[in-house]
């Protein structure tokens, strides 16, 4: 089991500030869910240190390839490299924080 | 039509694919606005037949197409296909076609929660309205499973995929990778069932023998058989097995053997225009010189002819005919004739009959030799043989084209033994045959059977001249001792008819 946030946070990353990415398909439930559960993750344990960009492929379609998104709802952690995918709803805030680096894998 | 054959009953509109003899045993292409499944082992030329689909549809159809690849990059694929002469950044550029690549890496990506596969069909949807595309490939969809974790979203999704092509109404080619006991590794099968075909490249003897076959196609009749295909220079094409039904003409005119006096023992007149003929005999006994007479005889008529040479270069053959006074060298110059000498040992005899029957589209003869026919045989099993000689004389009686194959019988008495796997298939069967009498050296030769014309049942001396082959007037050989030697049992049965 994990102690704290605190003390199993990467040092490297305690500082750095975290450009992400998250793909959705117009309003759908999942989105809306990935969303909300990103940004509460996002509010506890990034706190004044993230951005968030949302993009509507229903809107951009040509942005998927770039990126190579196939699965949504796709985040992508742009910044601190490298470049990390987690797809899904997010509802698993654990291996969420191990997706972003924020928590080392158990 | 002919009238003892069913009306055609109404089929599902199809989707030409410009893979030469693919859309005659498909009757027409593969099923509009639905998908197909093409499987097959690694190198089977999957990927090659989906490509063809797309560029064929690009070029000859007017129909643009979206390739969706999961296998190489777009620059890798372009290079590979460049050597077929497909030019794809140029197709690409004049917005024909359209590539997108898919790269999925499990170790990037952390699955959590649910997900689904729209970020596809957005790709998917956007490539296909960027070209306009009547046409798309997902080659190798399946790789996907080596990407993501979740099986069951995976497959759901792939139902979902498959629905969603049938309503773009794009013709689309799915390939996959041949699994154990399955057609496909993951089943694919399961999803995509309105045609599935199947590739095979299998190597027996150090000889390798592609084959294609059409495992299921709904709604529309199609062959069962495997049908040998080829890839080379030109891209792929299939063998079809041409006329599923003996309804070939059956034309009235005759053409000459170029003998004036093998003529007359043919009802005066030669063989039939479009019938397969048989010489057979011991080596030595003057096969090619009649078939090199058969041949100068067409190119005077100005027909085209093509040669198919299983033993001699075609430098030997035109000294050796010279030297009996036949000069084939001025046709080839003409452009009349054609040689396409080969190894038999190089391929499997599928292969060489696909070849041929590609030579044969290409050049467009009115009449071929294949000499020595006996030469393939020494590739497959003699079931084989008769089964793939039945397809390519059934391909040349449908195109009308006259063939001469010549046939080397191992030795005396075994004459017919060797014919008996293709013989029935031979309209007209000449024998000739090497004879001791008084010290001398003779050559005799007959017509074993013709169908449909009274011919005679002489056994005539020849000679082989610096004039050419001359048939004797008389019969001074010596009848009996021939008959004995030579003649086979049943002869009454075959003669005549």
């Amino acid at each position: 089991m994990l102690a704290s946030d605190g003390a199993t946070s990467r040092p490297e990353a305690a500082g750095q500030s975290y450009e992400l990415r998250l793909y959705v398909a117009g309003q759908t439930p999942k989105s809306v869910l990935a969303l909300a559960n990103l940004r509460l993750i996002c509010e506890q344990h990034l706190h004044g240190r993230y951005e968030i960009e949302v993009i509507d492929l229903m809107q951009n379609p040509q942005l998927a390839q770039g990126d190579q998104i196939l699965a949504l709802p796709t985040l992508v952690r742009r910044l601190p490299e490298p470049i990390k995918k987690i797809i899904g709803d997010l509802s698993n805030t654990e291996r969420v924080l191990v997706g972003l680096d924020l928590r080392v894998r158990s | 039509m002919l009238p003892h054959l069913p009306p055609p009953r109404p089929e599902l509109p199809k989707t030409p694919t410009g893979i030469r003899g693919f859309d005659e045993i498909t009757r027409g292409g593969l099923p509009t606005g639905r998908p197909t499944l093409v499987c097959g082992g690694p190198g089977s030329g999957k990927t090659l037949l989906a490509l063809t689909f797309l560029v064929n549809g690009a070029l000859q159809f007017d129909e643009p197409g979206v390739l969706l690849t999961f296998e190489e990059n777009a620059e890798e694929m372009a290079n590979d296909v460049a050597s077929l002469g497909f030019d794809l950044h140029e197709l690409i550029a004049a917005k024909k076609l359209a590539i997108d690549y898919v790269r999925v890496e499990r170790s990037e990506i952390e699955e959590t929660g649910e997900y689904d596969l729209e970020g596809l069909f957005v790709r998917l949807g956007y490539a296909i309205r960027t070209v306009g595309a009547r046409r798309v490939v997902l080659d190798t969809i399946e790789s996907l499973f080596a990407g993501l974790k979740n099986d069951a979203i995976l497959r759901s999704e792939l139902r979902r995929l498959f629905s969603w092509l049938k309503e773009q109404r794009v013709t689309a080619v799915i390939t996959g990778e041949r699994g154990e006991g399955l057609l496909t590794r993951q089943g694919l099968e399961e999803y995509v069932s309105d045609a599935v075909i199947l590739l095979d490249h299998r190597v027996h003897d150090q000889v390798s023998t592609r084959r294609l076959r059409v495992v299921k196609y709904r709604g529309s009749y199609h062959g069962t058989n495997e049908y040998p295909f080829l890839i080379d220079a030109d891209g792929l094409s299939v063998l079809p097995v041409s006329s599923l039904a003996l309804q070939h003409d059956a034309p009235l005119e005759r053409v000459s053997s170029g003998i004036p006096n093998l003529d007359d023992m043919l009802g005066g007149k030669g063989y039939y225009r479009g019938s397969t003929i048989l010489v057979s005999g011991t080596a030595g006994t003057g096969k090619t010189s009649m078939c090199a007479h058969f041949l100068d005889a067409a190119c005077r008529r100005g027909e085209r002819c093509l040669y198919f040479l299983f033993e001699e270069s075609p430098q030997q053959l035109l000294r050796n005919m010279r030297s009996i006074g036949v000069e084939l060298e001025p046709w080839v110059k003409a452009g009349l004739l054609q040689f396409h000498a080969d190894r038999p040992s190089r391929y499997g005899l599928e292969t060489h009959l696909a070849t041929m029957h590609r030579v044969v589209a290409d050049f467009k003869p009115t009449v071929i030799v294949i000499d020595p026919v006996t030469n393939l045989m020494t590739v497959g099993t003699s079931a084989d043989v008769q089964a793939m000689l039945t397809r390519i004389i059934d391909h040349l009686k449908t195109e009308n084209i006259t063939a001469m194959l010549a046939s080397l019988a191992p030795g005396r008495g075994e004459i017919e033994r060797t014919e008996s796997t293709i013989s029935s298939l031979m309209d007209s069967l000449i024998v000739l045959a090497n004879e001791e009498v008084s010290g001398r050296h003779r050559r005799g030769v007959y017509v074993l059977k013709s169908r449909g014309m009274a011919h005679s049942n002489e056994l005539r001396e020849f000679t082989l001249t610096d004039k050419g082959l001359r048939v004797l007037d008389g019969t001074d050989f010596p009848p009996e001792r021939v008959r004995v030697d030579h003649r086979p049992e049943g002869l009454e049965q075959h003669a005549g008819v």
